[in-house]
């Protein structure tokens, strides 16, 4: 997948936990929890459903590199199968 | 082996816990000599919460100990003396006075864990003011309601949350009469800054004499029917926020505490503001919110040697490991203690592994407004127990009986409701305005908490449920009703029902079931719809996590909305005597 097409699924599965959220106004470099209502629950459902959808396992001790949308793309991103990209 | 109790021989102690006997301290121990240990007003003038926790640790040289140690959320790291804590909260008090506020009126905070946070509530406290926190991440709907039962004359809170949450309330509230802004420079139509109030106040304030029972505090709790019940405290609180955190938290003048509770519950007022500052501890005070990693970094870096936590928390730290917690040096550590639910067995346990010391569970509510039942430094913990009660604290199982009356289940491991003798200091003194539904929680003199549960042959007592609908998630007590209300208002919704369901980290979590008007076809948009609603108006801690859509929602004869049936199918449970339950109602 292109850095866009994962872009896109991770605020679908954003839309799925919080869907109140604009995701036009998201600054990708800050912290979900900093800019939009989202507490640590919403966090870990996220994160649950991000790797359903994408395919990937994350390990739980990478949680913390999913905080943001910058964050999630460049872990995604890095984390996809040589093959596949 | 998880279930295996920790034992606590004089030989496994590292320090002697100020209780150095649970059953000398239970025999021995009377209100009055509790009372004693605190100060009181200079000159007999009463009791008040704000001089015990600040005033009488300011003078001299031990005022110059830190009272808070705030870490900001971008690094920043400040230490706020006890004289200083003081000297702000008189300032604030004095200008609560200047602004015509009294004796009884309530001040209202809706802010995160910010120093502000502090000198707003020990000055509301000097001033004879009551104090009411409110969660931060609350969305307008029941910031609207708790300010409207609790009448708000004045709010603090910062210039962010004002514009999100409370500008578009300001017109229904007209008791709101002063709202302060926290660190803005941006003047805002209708508020004053916090700062510049502050600055031009007064820091000579004599606290007016503080009957111990005058109104002190206002917290709020959710009710499975109705609107939130605003539970009254008076000053007379602090005997027991003292005691209890010598007795269930082992917590002296010397130690730095750290309560990672929001301010906007119970515990972070009792716990997080009052009872650390009540014994001169230095309270360590965390703005940003949970990361593990910086958990780890501050428990060492500050040397928290007394830490009193949450189960969701604790269940997250288990779930990234113990390599972690390794990486840090938690030595410091002398007594971790959790509330909020019930701590399961393997949670205490892998504190003693992974931490170095185990988890002591303590139970207590809102209305109780202190611990009430711990496991004790001194004493062994049993874990997944809940505890005994503390020294003064009379606990029981009881039945309702169909008269209204009450009897008392004797035997060991039976179910029933955990009640408490009526009378202890910090039990809640009414519900606003409510004297019918505080009543109803009493019995022939005994407080019936609405938890279930069954004490053991040695006197633990251990969580079962609750007796009513109530949803435990997440360390808060959440209502049905006011999530049912919310949904309500999306206009597809023809009926909602809302229970919690089991999970793993948050014990419940909310489900909602929703039945939709004639002619609406459910699909994903529309589920994404009113989620977005729910959350927008409630805030994401209150509103549903999941939302389900049925054809109708089973009722009984009278069409209450039966929400233990919804539990049941949703855990698969056979539903039972439906007959009973339609006819019950």
């Amino acid at each position: 997948m292109s850095e866009a097409e994962i872009e896109a699924m991770v605020l679908e599965v954003l839309a799925q936990v919080a869907p109140n959220v604009d995701a036009a106004s998201l600054d990708p470099e800050v912290a979900f929890r900093d800019q939009i209502e989202f507490d640590s629950l919403d966090f870990l459902n996220f994160v649950i459903a991000l790797g359903e959808r994408s395919g990937i396992k994350i390990s739980e001790i990478d949680y913390p590199k999913l905080a943001s949308l910058r964050g999630c793309v460049g872990y995604l991103t890095a984390q996809q199968p040589a093959a596949a990209g | 082996m998880a279930r295996d109790r920790i034992s606590k021989s004089k030989g496994a102690l590292q320090h002697s816990p100020s209780m150095a006997s649970y059953e000398a301290a239970r025999r021995g121990f009377s209100w009055t000599e509790a009372r004693a240990a605190l100060d009181g007003l200079p000159g007999g003038r009463g009791l008040n919460i704000a001089h015990e926790a600040v005033d009488r640790h300011a003078k001299g040289p031990q005022g110059r100990r830190s009272a808070l140690c705030w870490l900001g959320k971008d690094g920043t790291r400040r230490e706020v003396s006890y004289a200083e804590l003081a000297a702000l909260s008189s300032r604030f008090a004095s200008a609560l006075r200047g602004l015509g506020v009294g004796k009884g009126d309530t001040v209202f905070s809706l802010l995160g864990r910010v120093p502000a946070l502090y000198v707003t509530a020990l000055g509301a406290l000097k001033n004879g003011s009551v104090f009411c926190p409110l969660f931060s991440a609350f969305g307008p709907e029941p910031i609207e309601s708790r300010m409207a039962i609790g009448e708000a004359r004045v709010l603090v809170t910062t210039p962010q949350l004002y514009a999100r949450k409370v500008r578009g309330l300001r017109d229904r509230l007209p008791a709101l009469e002063q709202v302060l802004l926290v660190g803005g420079d941006a003047a805002e139509a209708g508020c004053l800054g916090f700062e510049p109030v502050l600055e031009a106040a007064s820091e000579d304030f004599e606290i007016p004499p503080t009957d111990p029972e005058d109104r002190a505090l206002l917290h709020f709790t959710s009710g499975t029917t109705g609107r939130p019940k605003g539970a009254l405290h008076v000053h007379e609180a602090v005997v027991v926020h003292a005691a209890s955190a010598r007795l269930a938290l082992d917590l002296g003048p010397e130690d730095v505490y750290w309560c990672t509770a929001d301010p906007g519950w119970v515990t972070g007022t009792s716990y997080g503001i009052v009872a650390p500052l009540a014994v001169g501890a230095t309270l360590v005070v965390d703005e940003a919110e949970f990361e593990p990693e910086r958990w780890y970094r501050i428990l060492q870096d500050e040397k928290v040697r007394v830490w009193y936590t949450a189960p969701t928390a604790i269940r997250m730290l288990m779930k990234l490991g113990p390599n972690l917690p390794r990486r840090f040096d938690l030595s410091a550590l002398r007594f971790a203690a959790s509330v909020g639910e019930p701590l399961n067995p393997e949670a205490v346990v892998w504190g003693r592994d992974v931490l170095g010391r185990p988890f002591h569970d303590t139970w207590w509510q809102t209305e109780t407004g202190g611990i009430m039942l711990a496991n004790f430094a001194a004493a062994d913990i049993k874990p997944g127990s809940m505890g005994r009660p503390l020294p003064g604290i009379e606990a029981a199982i009881l039945r309702r009986r169909a008269d209204g009356g009450v009897e008392l289940v004797e035997e060991p491991g039976r179910e029933g409701e955990l009640a408490l003798k009526a009378g202890w200091p910090s039990m809640f003194r009414g519900y606003l305005g409510e004297e019918a539904r505080y009543r109803k929680c009493f019995a022939e003199g005994w407080y019936l908490s609405g938890d279930l549960a069954r004490r053991d042959e040695e006197g633990y007592f251990w969580f079962l449920g609750r007796a009513d609908d109530m949803i435990k998630s997440a360390g808060h007590l959440i209502g049905p009703f006011e999530v049912e209300s919310a949904l309500m208002e999306h206009p597809a919704v023809a009926e909602a029902g809302v229970i919690g369901k089991p999970d793993p980290v948050a014990m419940e979590t909310v489900k909602a079931f929703v039945a939709l008007k004639p002619g609406i076809r459910p699909d994903e948009a529309l589920r994404r719809e009113i989620l977005g609603l729910a959350r927008e108006r409630l805030g994401p801690a209150v509103a549903p996590r999941e939302i389900a859509f049925l054809d109708d929602l089973p009722k009984t004869r009278s069409g209450k909305i039966m929400r233990r049936l919804l539990k049941a199918r949703e855990l698969g449970l056979a539903e039972g005597d439906t007959s009973t339950l339609e006819s019950g109602a």
